[in-house]
């Protein structure tokens, strides 16, 4: 066993973990602070997986950002449902069956999959993707359309998200 | 050397955690957190296999990238729905917020 498949399941325990926490902890601030920590492991297995960028951009957007917003908005709803009150709903055990079910399924389907135990073939040592990232997105050979959609998705969804959000006056 | 599977199934795992949040949960902020445990499974898949598959091959990555920016602009609509539910019916219990239920 390497190092680097010790640091996977070290990571990998973290994340399930955290995940777990996130869907049944009762204090909605620590599931989002949960959530913080599987972010993070997923962030540690973006950099094993050689994608430095992707890794930090983890870091910036979704920790930065995403969760931030959720903590901003668990603590706008509060009062709610903090001590009282289930957390899961009564069809909860179905829901678990539905996941495992999933699990399994998913399993099974990949397990039959030729290239299930691929190893990853080796970076050549002129490569730098992020490079090779960054010309993917400009080039009009690849990826300038979606990306620029994908711009223009993120303005549309923080204009509608301030228009639902503010309130108008006269409202109490 | 990690073999593709680990990432495959670790991947696989954090996706159903996250699906059972999703149904299960009743507080909407712990759906929506779900969501996110859902798209994080999936770009481990997209940059996992964008390694293991053909590295000089980018679009993976781009994927990935995208799928950022939906996330993004998913929990921005999201957290506001959610919040201008509560100014208006002070709940945030997803069963409760049945004014189209007819």
């Amino acid at each position: 066993m390497t190092a680097l498949q010790i640091i996977f399941l070290i990571t990998a325990g973290v994340i399930l973990a955290s995940a777990v926490m996130v869907v049944t902890t009762r204090n909605m601030i620590h599931a989002a602070l949960w959530l913080i920590v599987t972010l993070f492991g997923a962030a540690v297995l973006f950099a094993l997986l050689d994608a430095g960028f992707i890794a930090v951009v983890q870091v910036v957007v979704y920790i930065g950002a995403i969760a931030i917003l959720f903590i901003f908005a668990v603590m706008l709803t509060r009062r709610e449902m903090r001590d009282r009150g289930a957390q899961l709903n009564s069809e909860w055990w179905l829901s678990a069956v539905v996941a495992a079910l999933t699990f399994g399924g998913l399993f099974f389907l990949l397990s039959g999959w030729s290239g299930f135990s691929a190893h990853a073939p080796g970076l050549s040592s002129g490569t730098d993707t992020v490079q090779l990232l960054g010309a993917a997105l400009v080039s009009p050979d690849a990826y300038v359309l979606p990306f620029e959609v994908a711009s223009v998705l993120l303005l549309a969804a923080l204009v509608g998200a301030v228009y639902v959000a503010f309130q108008k006056k006269g409202e109490e | 050397m990690i073999p593709l599977s680990w990432y495959l199934v670790l991947s696989a795992a954090l996706f159903s955690v996250g699906l059972f949040g999703v149904l299960a949960r009743r507080n909407a902020v712990a759906i929506l957190l779900g969501i996110e445990l859902m798209l994080n499974s999936v770009n481990i898949n997209l940059v996992a296999f964008w390694r293991y598959l053909d590295p000089t091959r980018i679009d993976g990555q781009v994927f990935a990238i995208i799928v950022f920016a939906v996330a993004a602009a998913e929990v921005a609509v999201g957290l506001a729905l959610v919040i201008s539910v509560y100014r208006r019916r002070n709940t945030v219990v997803a069963e409760e917020i049945d004014m189209l239920k007819w």
